[in-house]
């Protein structure tokens, strides 16, 4: 399971400016959820996977993962914490290290953590590729002559190695081919029925992946939380209207909209976020809400709401947006 | 999960480790400049090696006397000719590649075992400890070398090994600021990332993730810069500061040949014939194999 407690990431800046990445996010992922992690670019969500294995450093707030805590953890809490969490990079090109061989790549987490060596290690290493569906002639190539679905099956093998608990996916298939994707995707559908303790945070801005791999998603804007709930609840019944708002954004995914249920009335986004540097006062979203109300929304920060079962919603009227 | 694309690919395992160097040989092989360079420094090497054993004249390269045969023109018997003691020329240039090899090696040698681990440690590190080493490299790289290499062969009195450690002191801030400005960019690689949360330590992640990738820089740089340290080198010879006649060094000779210029050509000439080609050897091949191990600096 995964915990993150009041977690907040700032990175100062050279002119003494604060990039609030993360501030103040709440997420408990309990034994073998998958929870999906959306909002645009920007808004931390990818700081928060890295921060989830101790990659990045955290400000303030706590992070458990596998029962481990993570922050302010020492160098060898750190390191028994690498064979519980692991996390796979959107970019599948850039996170394998060019002058190593696939094979390589993925018997180093076994060479750190494991006292597998010679015969047994590379045996292990062909039964974690062929799971993968990379077949023996992949283990002495290079990551320049595989291609990009190839690599990230090879990062996905290198993850598994270690039979993590907690694993973190940032944008999986956002760097690839849509029909490689639909096979990472189902393959990722495979590995949740394979292995059902296994936790995930699954990162990503496309709300039909999230719809199709996760039980619980989360919506963040410029490093909170706005909304988190089940997916179906969410996606049938937003309640904050960013998530309205990313919904509209998405191209339905249904041939047929109108089949699945009432199509709640959707708000268009208009306007950039704004920077983590200056977030607004107030509601960080009442600059491009368009139910915001002056004296109110640009005053007073939203508190979480409970808006259904395991439903909550950061905003001032979330529950009047219910009937919409 | 498996696709026929995956399964068509050939089932070579073996001659896989081989195939990148064939790669690289067929594009550097394919350069006519690159190839030509390659053939100089070939050529050089086998001077270095062989040259003292098939000299004509060996002893003429230690300082022997023959005023009969001074100032001959290039002939049958003397290829380029004597010099004001009657020296054979073409055994004196043969005699030189070897000391110049010599030179080339340790000022590039010397400038990578300090210049490398300076930059790693200031890439890796960070604070005040970078700070420190790229300012210092910085002050190096803001005085001309061959000005300071001069001051510092001034103080130390002139001769062939101080000027070699001249040069050395003078040559390792380039590879600082080279490994260093690499070394920044690979720590922040995806894949860096990637093994530190497989549990990789900061000596796993230098030496196994970006030390090998900064490989073909450095090498890149060597082999330009064996023809700039024999060219200071040289340089430092012909000022008289570097090795003392009748030492066989290409650059003194050079400066002893200067007063005999234009009627006794060949004295200079040839000298600095060797100096161009091994020069102009060492750059190219360097130019070639930026263009196999480095191809996003062209």
């Amino acid at each position: 399971m995964l915990e993150l407690d009041d977690l907040r990431i700032h990175f100062p800046l050279a002119s003494g400016e604060v990039v609030k990445a993360v501030d103040g996010v709440t997420l408990k992922l309990a034994a073998g959820e998958t929870v999906g992690l959306v909002g645009e670019s920007g808004s931390g969500k990818s700081t928060i996977g890295k921060a989830a294995l101790g990659l990045i450093p955290a400000t303030s707030g706590a992070i458990r993962a596998g029962g481990e805590d993570v922050v302010g953890a020492s160098a060898a809490t750190l390191r028994r914490l690498r064979s519980r969490a692991q996390i796979i990079f959107q970019d599948p090109h850039a996170s394998l290290n060019p002058r190593m061989t696939i094979s390589r790549s993925v018997a180093e987490g076994l060479i750190l953590n494991t006292p597998l060596r010679g015969r047994a290690l590379r045996e292990r290493v062909a039964e974690l590729l062929a799971r993968v569906g990379l077949p023996e002639q992949f283990l002495n190539r290079f990551p320049h002559e595989l291609s990009g679905g190839q690599k990230q099956r090879a990062c996905i093998a290198r993850a598994l190695a270690l039979d993590p608990e907690v694993l973190v996916l940032d944008e999986p298939t956002s760097a690839l081919d849509v029909s490689v994707q639909a096979q990472i995707l189902t393959f990722l559908k495979e590995l949740q029925a394979a292995r059902p303790s296994m936790t995930s945070l699954f990162i990503s801005h496309n709300l039909a992946v999230v719809r199709f791999l996760c039980q619980r998603v989360a919506v963040m804007y410029l490093g909170r939380i706005v909304e988190e709930g089940p997916v179906a609840e969410v996606f049938e019944n937003p309640r904050h209207p960013y998530t309205r708002a990313l919904l509209a954004a998405a191209p339905a995914p249904e041939a047929n909209p109108r089949a699945k249920g009432p199509r709640v009335d959707y708000v268009e986004l208009t306007g950039d976020i704004p920077s983590p540097v200056n977030t607004p006062p107030g509601c960080a979203f009442h600059t491009r809400c368009p139910v915001a109300r002056k004296g109110i929304c640009d005053v007073d920060r939203p508190a979480d709401l409970d808006v259904g079962p395991r439903h909550r919603a950061a905003c001032h009227f979330a529950r009047d947006l219910e009937a919409a | 999960m498996s696709d026929a694309a995956l399964s068509a690919a050939p089932a070579a395992r073996r001659p896989m480790r081989f195939r990148e160097t064939r790669r690289m040989a067929a594009t550097y092989s394919r350069s006519i400049s690159a190839m030509l360079g390659l053939a100089l420094v070939v050529l050089f090497l086998a001077t270095a090696a062989f040259g003292p054993m098939v000299a004509p004249f060996p002893e003429d390269a230690v300082g022997a006397v023959n005023f009969e045969a001074k100032l001959l023109p290039p002939s049958a018997e003397h290829p380029f000719g004597t010099d004001q003691v009657g020296n054979d020329i073409f055994s004196r240039v043969l005699f030189g590649a070897r000391t110049t090899l010599q030179i080339g090696l340790t000022v590039t040698g010397i400038a990578i075992l300090i210049g490398v681990p300076l930059g790693l440690i200031a890439g890796m590190t960070g604070g005040w400890v970078a700070e420190t080493i790229m300012r210092v490299t910085d002050i190096f790289l803001s005085i001309p070398g061959l000005i300071l290499a001069i001051a510092i062969v001034g103080a130390l009195g002139p001769g062939i090994l101080n000027a070699m450690v001249a040069l050395s002191l003078v040559w390792w801030p380039g590879y600082v600021r080279l490994v260093q400005a690499k070394t920044l960019s690979l720590r922040n690689e995806v894949y860096v990332d990637a093994a530190r949360a497989l549990g990789a330590g900061p000596f796993r992640i230098l030496f196994v993730h970006v030390l090998p990738n900064c490989l073909s820089p450095i090498v890149v740089k060597a082999s330009m810069d064996m023809g700039m340290a024999i060219l200071g080198a040289a340089s430092l010879g012909f000022l008289g500061l570097g090795a003392q006649p009748p030492f066989p060094e290409w650059g003194a000779m050079i400066a002893q040949g200067r007063s005999y210029l234009p009627d006794w050509w060949w004295c200079a000439f040839f000298p600095g014939l060797a100096i161009y080609l091994t020069v102009l050897g060492f750059n190219l091949m360097g130019d070639g194999l930026r263009d196999v191990l480095d191809p996003r600096q062209r």
